[in-house]
């Protein structure tokens, strides 16, 4: 038995090769980063159609925009889901980080906060603004239903609050109803909410894959100081994933 | 021949084993070649449908027996012993399938010429009524009540026991001096008050509407077929044609790597065209779409015809292979070319995907997200695209050309790449102008994204108009510099004429035609009358069959031993070119007539006097399919009983000429070492060649110095 004393085992990342067509693992890396950037430019356009109709339909109909940005979306989840979104690119540069240092300990432990971020983003994004926009009737296009749902809450909330009150609660309802003014496009407005940061939160559900992927990769030691090309790239697919809802949040939350 | 090892490329032990290598691979070569088979499938697939549109539009009516229920028969013989006396004849187009359901509509409409008389309706059941509009009290003149299905109507004054004038209305019977029955009468009081009943005659009176010429049905199969022949010819023939069957193939060999950057990757590419496939086959199979490929809305999102929304995710299916084949294209040439080989050492058909890959990465993604909005629309109706909810139809337009009107130079690019490989080789030149046509690819691709809304003049604002024709005009520059370099590249050659070198002659001829056609379209005010007629059919296709489909054809000989190890017969080669060439005329040039006198595109019939130039370009259609299956069958027995091909036939000076025929598993036996450019042919001798194995010119004025 010849085999080698177990601490002088060479890790996944000590050992490994580039494959077979390239000529280096200096050129692999770049090789895989560059092909990285232009999926993230595939994203960038990909988006991209979203701001272009967003721009589009805001110029057709800016008070329209002004008015249902404010009656339909809750800036404050927004912003917390913005401020939880920039804390977990922080977290993945702090791993990359952990990796180029050979610290597989803090790698695990950034990589974790970044997932539990995520998790915070999609739980938040599904609880408390999907769900009650779907009871609400704040729903896209030909679904839009929010006027009447909004009446009926209404007069039920009235019928709570002052089940014996003198005040008709049809009259309450209606009380409510004034202060709300649908504009004739609000479906519109909602329309593109649904469509973009849906499309945005499959992105970030593919970011929980590709995190989770990264952290079985660096307990099973494939990342170190000379070998951490595809944690790299998950931190490029991340970042990417934040910027786009940066762009989105105030585009939709802060009109 | 120590290193001659294809093993990769043999059949293994078992059946499985060699279906599962070719499943699994990562090899570029083995995922092209499947690509290969591929699309050559989807250009049969495309080009059956083509014949089938043709074919309506050599006769697009046909005379059909209907009887008196309705019933459809395309020959007397068939109907029933005791209605054939019955029989009308009507006319249907030739997809013309029996159809039994009719559309009621009122039996008999009695309308004056300046006021209304009285209108008498049948009911769905059958039953008549008649009724009188708003008088003034004065009856208008019953006499001037037509009928508005056929026969004429004959008017009895007559008058009743309280003294009050009737008029009754009767269907003239040209087989007897009897009139009909009573369709209605109309009765005028003492004061002059009208009123109206209906008559025995109009009880069973019921009348359908039938167009003459076409049936809905008709229309709709024709419909359908040219939307199969456009999204499948566009989305799975000629967009992965050249880039990713025979650019898989040779990217790499030709700058001297092993292999794509992401081999894996490739695979995934390959494996997301095949699903992509099956959703568009699911659809055609499911009713196929009837929205052409171009999808416009309200149509396709209107429209509950076939299975649109499977064809739309198809598309964007298809999307993401593209995208995936362009990444990879671009890292390989940046990182994998062979050591000494600068950006100006490549091959132009490098530099063209290279161009090409650029527009699939940055173009491809919008229209993912357009197609997927548009499923979204149709599926949620989220209203983006639909006015009735404030939606624009034409942010559709704006949205699908910014994707597909760089996608045409993704078709068009590696057309170019590959021309500029088979000229030097052919004409053994060196190439005129490397860095001009080089760069040219690129302004094209920069351009490419500039000129979209120069597809939708008739819909987009004046302002707008005017820039984008500016725009569209640059295209002309780098495409004309391509094309007067290649002339200048035959000048004073050494012209083989081989059958990649016909095709490449046959793409200058038609491509320039195509080309020339481009700029009356740029122009506002003949793109006004050009708009959606046969011109621009007739331009499309010079440029995209005229140009891509020929330099593909032509690639597929010049590659052809090298990638297949054997070589194909010459003569019949370019028997099938000659055949191809002249169908492809006779098909498309008259077309540019018919556009001008204003046939417009994708109409299931025509007006009488386009009929001759119609057959003439359904005749060359034929023409056409026989040439691509002399093609056919040229491959076919070169594949079967096919000479060995030796390394370099054509006498070829870039890298994939040094490698084996078939190519290595790894390529090269060793990393090749650049001695030369790809088009040095005035100081070097091409190497592996030997002028006694093909046909080559007998006598060159500047034929390569041997020292």
């Amino acid at each position: 038995m010849t085999s080698a004393p177990k601490d002088k085992e060479l890790k996944p990342w000590e050992a490994y090769i580039p494959q077979h067509h390239w000529r280096n693992a200096t050129d692999e890396a770049e090789g895989a980063k560059l092909g990285m950037w232009l999926f993230l430019s595939t994203e960038v356009l990909l988006f991209a159609g979203f701001f272009c109709a967003y721009a589009f339909f805001r110029l057709l109909y800016p008070e329209n925009w002004h008015d249902a940005s404010r009656y339909y979306l809750d800036w404050e989840i927004g912003a917390a889901n913005t401020a939880v979104l920039l804390l977990s690119s922080f977290t993945i540069v702090l791993a990359i980080r952990a990796a180029q240092q050979g610290n597989r300990g803090m790698m695990l432990i950034h990589l974790g906060i970044t997932q539990l971020c995520a998790a915070f983003f999609l739980i938040v994004k599904l609880g408390w603004e999907y769900w009650p926009k779907i009871r609400d009737g704040k729903l896209p296009g030909i679904f839009f239903d929010y006027p009447a749902v909004y009446a009926q809450r209404a007069a039920e909330k009235a019928m709570i609050v002052a089940p014996d009150a003198i005040i008709p609660a049809a009259q309450v309802a209606g009380d409510y109803a004034s202060t709300f003014t649908p504009g004739a496009h609000d479906h519109i407005f909602l329309s593109i909410y649904w469509i973009s940061t849906a499309t945005h939160g499959f992105h970030v559900l593919v970011g929980m894959f590709v995190i989770g992927w990264a952290m079985w990769k660096a307990y099973k030691w494939h990342y170190g100081p000379r070998h951490y090309t595809s944690l790299e790239n998950v931190g490029l697919y991340w970042h990417i994933v934040d910027i786009i809802w940066i762009f989105l949040f105030p585009l939709l939350y802060l009109v | 021949m120590a290193h001659h090892d294809v093993s990769y490329l043999a059949p293994k032990e078992t059946f499985l084993k060699t279906v599962m290598s070719w499943v699994y691979t990562i090899d570029h070569k083995k995922i092209g070649l499947m690509y290969l088979v591929a699309v050559l499938l989807m250009f049969f697939l495309g080009g059956v449908a083509a014949m089938l549109v043709r074919a309506q539009l050599w006769e697009p009516t046909r005379t059909v027996f209907v009887s008196e229920d309705g019933s459809v028969y395309m020959n007397p013989a068939e109907a029933p012993e005791g209605e054939r006396d019955s029989l009308k004849t009507e006319t249907r187009g030739i997809f013309f399938q029996p159809i039994t359901t009719y559309v009621s509509r009122p039996a008999v409409n009695l309308l004056s010429g300046s006021t209304v008389g009285a209108v008498i309706t049948a009911s769905q059941d059958g039953s008549p009524s008649v009724s009188l509009p708003e008088s003034d009290g004065q009856t208008s003149n019953p006499l001037n009540i037509a009928l508005t299905d056929d026969g004429s109507p004959i008017f009895t004054e007559t008058t009743d026991q309280r003294g009050n004038k009737v008029w009754e209305l009767r269907r003239e019977n040209p087989d007897s001096d009897e009139p009909g029955p009573v369709l209605a009468s109309i009765t005028v009081d003492g004061r002059g008050n009208p009123s109206a009943e209906a008559g025995s005659g109009l009880s069973t009176r019921k009348t359908t509407i039938r167009e003459p010429g076409s049936t809905i049905t008709t229309n709709n199969i024709y419909n359908r077929m040219f939307s199969l022949h456009g999204t499948i010819m566009v989305f799975l023939f000629i967009i992965p044609s050249i880039p990713a069957a025979l650019g898989n193939i040779f990217l790499p060999i030709m700058i001297g790597a092993k292999d794509v950057a992401f081999p894996r990757l490739n695979l995934m590419s390959w494996y997301i065209y095949v699903f992509g496939g099956i959703f568009a086959l699911y659809s055609v199979i499911a009713g196929g779409v009837e929205t052409g490929w171009t999808f416009y809305t309200p149509y396709s999102t209107t429209t509950d015809w076939g299975s649109v929304t499977s064809m739309l995710l198809a598309a964007f299916i298809l999307g993401f292979s593209s995208i995936f084949t362009g990444m990879n294209f671009i890292v390989t040439v940046h990182k994998l070319r062979v050591p000494g080989m600068g950006w100006f050492d490549m091959p132009l058909f490098i530099w063209a995907l290279y161009a090409t890959a650029i527009i699939q990465v940055l173009a491809t993604p919008v229209l993912g997200i357009t197609l997927m909005m548009l499923v979204f629309e149709r599926m949620f109706g989220i209203g983006i695209f639909d006015p009735a909810l404030g939606g624009d139809p034409v942010l559709f337009q704006h949205f699908f050309w910014f994707y597909s009107h760089p996608a045409v130079y993704i078709m068009i690019l590696p057309a170019f790449g590959v021309i500029s490989e088979m000229l030097a080789v052919h004409c053994r030149k060196r190439i005129f102008g490397y860095r001009a046509i080089a760069f040219s690819s690129i302004a094209i691709a920069a351009i490419s994204f500039l000129v979209w809304a120069h597809h939708m003049f008739t819909a987009a604002s004046p302002v707008a108009n005017v820039i984008f024709s500016a725009l569209t005009f640059l295209v002309a520059i780098p495409t004309a510099i391509k094309v007067f370099n290649w002339i200048a590249t035959m000048y004073k050659g050494s012209i083989a004429w081989t059958t990649p070198m016909l095709y490449s002659a046959f793409f200058l001829f038609c491509f320039t035609i195509g080309g020339l056609t481009g700029p009356p379209l740029a122009t506002l005010s003949t793109d006004i009358h050009l708009h959606d007629t046969y011109f621009v059919v007739a331009h499309f296709h010079y440029v995209m069959m005229g140009g891509t489909v020929l330099a593909f054809i032509g690639a597929l000989h010049h590659w052809w031993p090298k990638f297949t190890g054997k070589m194909y017969n010459e003569f019949w080669g370019q028997i099938a070119g000659w055949t191809v060439f002249v169908g492809f005329n006779v098909t498309f040039f008259i077309q540019f007539f018919m556009g001008t006198q204003g046939m417009p595109r994708r109409y299931a019939t025509y007006s009488p006097e386009f009929e001759l130039m119609h057959k003439i370009s359904t005749f060359g259609s034929w023409l056409l399919a026989i040439g691509f299956l002399i093609h056919l069958v040229v491959f076919a027995h070169s594949v079967f009983a096919g000479r060995k091909a030796p390394r370099n036939p054509w006498g070829g000076l870039s890298l994939e000429w040094e490698t084996e025929s078939p190519p290595l598993e790894h390529n090269f036996a060793r990393e090749p070492v650049l001695t030369h450019g790809p088009y040095d042919y005035d100081t070097v001798v091409p190497p592996h060649y030997d002028p006694a194995l093909y046909p080559l010119p007998e006598r060159s004025d500047n034929a390569p110095s041997h020292h």
